[in-house]
């Protein structure tokens, strides 16, 4: 294992993070703020508690998991696909360095990311609304394993992508959608019968229901079927990315 | 001598069409330079990113210090120091902080030293703190090369080193390659330029279409293929070749201005200074004299005619 290698990526991807360090952490601060100014207070007076639980605080863990999702993706897409629009993915393509190694560099680090901005926003969230975490334990682990899950992702995405528009594309046509049905608003109760079954067929709702449950003890699917989702999403990601440099798709000739 | 890069028969076809290099083998010696010599699209660059893992040889093999460059491609990739041809760098990181990244995934512990050893030596230490989008295009092609130095590689490949530099950066970059050969490293150069080539390299192998046309060293290769041109311009114009000069091969160019002579570089005799001084003594007055060199182009067709013979 090469062991500085890693480390190499990992620090340099972090730098451009902390280059930028008031954009990355700003914006998500400010666009929670205007999440619990606009369905906290405006809108969620008018809702009474959800499952037991105010509506701004029910609302704080799927905030968390919008930001984390679409700031895992972007940073891990962006984080290859830069070196591959630039042409500096030579060095990495000629180094003694296995897929192993550039994966754990990347995706480590926009991980890393993700998850300084999803603890970020739960502070955030703490000025607006008092916050209990039922399991911390459990929350912390599906947090980590979705910033790991989305970053590797992020880094198919990178490598598929062939220019700026294919970069978004997926965030925005796909992902962001699947988040917004996904309950980060709502428990999927709260939806007519039928919709409650096809919202059973969006990944997102298992990620978030299991992060709720860790904070509130309550979920709209079983916390075993959001284990196994993330867990069967985690897997699948790392196979796509196995492949990937096994064939050399879109890196190698 | 050993051979510190064998190349064995080596073929790369793109995307089951293209064929970029076809039954390549090649020795190249610890210690050597030697320039790949050939025009564009020839596969120099295919040939490059092949040993250095950027490419997958469709077939054949290769080695680098005894190791397989796929096979034993840690070992392999660690001695070899990789300079493109494009100048691919990322605008917004500091000189040093882009040096140490590329040490880094080597494999190679932090090295201050060494980096300022390699930076000072590239006229680079003043501007370690610069964001790469500062600097002028020769500086980014030093970055480069300090770059691919800064793992302390055995073996370093130029790809196009002084494509699109200027005569005075051009001539640093070959003090830097002198530099480096003294202390051991074997260079592996592609250029289009012949003059880069006899500049600098012990031996020159002409790749054209995919394939070595032949591997030989500098001297024999110029003395062999470089012919030259003495063009004389006139004066006042002339009917005909003057009869003093009947001896020469000389030629009157169409509008009688000007003569030209070819000779051979390497020769011993050139002939340059009996023709000069029949010229005074038949009293024609010169405006000019220039030499050219034959060009990259008509060596190749030359070879190509060879090779067909």
């Amino acid at each position: 294992m090469n062991l500085p290698a890693i480390w190499a990526i990992y620090l340099y991807e972090m730098k451009r993070f902390f280059r930028t360090l008031m954009e990355s952490l700003l914006s998500p601060v400010i666009s929670t703020s205007l999440y619990f100014v606009v369905f906290g207070a405006a809108i969620g007076s008018r809702i009474d508690e959800v499952e037991g639980v105010s509506y701004g605080a029910f609302i704080v863990p799927g905030l968390i998991m919008l930001s984390v999702m679409t700031q895992a993706i972007s940073n891990a897409s962006f984080g290859i696909y830069f070196p591959k629009f630039i042409g500096t993915i030579f060095e990495l393509l000629s180094a003694p360095v296995n897929f192993l190694e550039i994966v754990l560099g990347y995706v480590g680090a926009a991980a890393t990311k993700s998850l300084l901005i999803g603890i970020v926003i739960l502070v955030t969230a703490g000025f607006f609304v008092e916050i209990r975490i039922m399991h911390p334990w459990a929350m912390l682990a599906f947090l980590l394993l979705t910033c790991i899950s989305f970053s590797l992702f992020g880094f198919i995405i990178g490598i598929w992508a062939e220019n700026f528009q294919q970069l978004q594309l997926i965030p925005l046509l796909v992902i962001t959608p699947l988040i917004f049905l996904g309950g980060a608003f709502y428990s999927i109760s709260m939806l007519p019968e039928s919709w409650q079954t096809v919202a059973l067929f969006n990944p997102v709702v298992y990620l978030v229901s299991g992060f709720r449950w860790s904070f509130f003890g309550t979920a709209d699917v079983g916390v075993g079927w959001s284990l196994l989702a993330i867990a069967g999403f985690t897997g699948i990601c790392m196979g796509v990315v196995w492949w990937i440099f096994k064939t050399g798709y879109r890196i190698k000739s | 001598m050993t051979a510190i890069v064998d190349v064995q028969n080596m073929g790369k076809v793109y995307a089951g069409r293209f064929t970029a290099l076809s039954g390549v083998s090649l020795q190249i010696e610890q210690g050597e330079i030697i320039a790949l010599l050939g025009p564009n699209g020839a596969g120099k660059t295919t040939l490059i990113s092949a040993l250095c893992g950027i490419v997958t040889p469709s077939s054949g093999r290769a080695t680098v210090g005894g190791h397989d460059v796929v096979t034993g491609y840690r070992k392999a990739r660690a001695m070899i120091g990789l300079v493109p041809q494009e100048i691919a760098l990322e605008p917004f990181e500091k000189v040093i902080n882009t040096v140490r990244f590329s040490r880094g995934l080597f494999g190679k512990r932090r090295d201050d030293a060494l980096i300022e050893k390699i930076l000072r030596q590239l006229s680079l230490w003043d501007k370690r703190n610069s964001r790469i989008r500062e600097l002028s295009g020769g500086m980014k092609r030093r970055v480069l090369i300090a770059k691919a130095l800064c793992h302390e590689p055995r073996v370093l490949f130029l790809d196009e080193p002084t494509a699109g530099v200027d005569v005075e950066l051009r001539r640093d970059m070959w003090q830097v390659v002198e530099d480096l050969r003294q202390s051991g490293v074997t260079i592996i150069l592609t250029t289009h330029y012949i003059e880069e080539a006899e500049a600098i390299a012990d031996r020159i192998a002409v790749i054209s279409k995919g394939r070595i046309l032949l591997v030989e060293p500098t001297a024999d290769l110029m003395a062999r293929m470089g012919q030259k041109t003495l063009r004389i311009d006139l004066m006042e114009r002339l009917e005909a070749v003057p009869e003093a000069l009947a001896g020469y091969d000389v030629s009157l160019s169409a509008d009688g201005t000007s003569l030209s002579y070819t000779y051979e570089a390497g020769g011993e005799r050139t002939g340059i200074t009996r023709l000069l001084q029949a010229l005074a003594a038949e009293g024609l007055a010169l405006r000019d004299i220039q030499t050219k060199q034959s060009s990259l182009e008509e060596i190749f067709v030359g070879l190509i005619k060879e090779g067909e013979a």
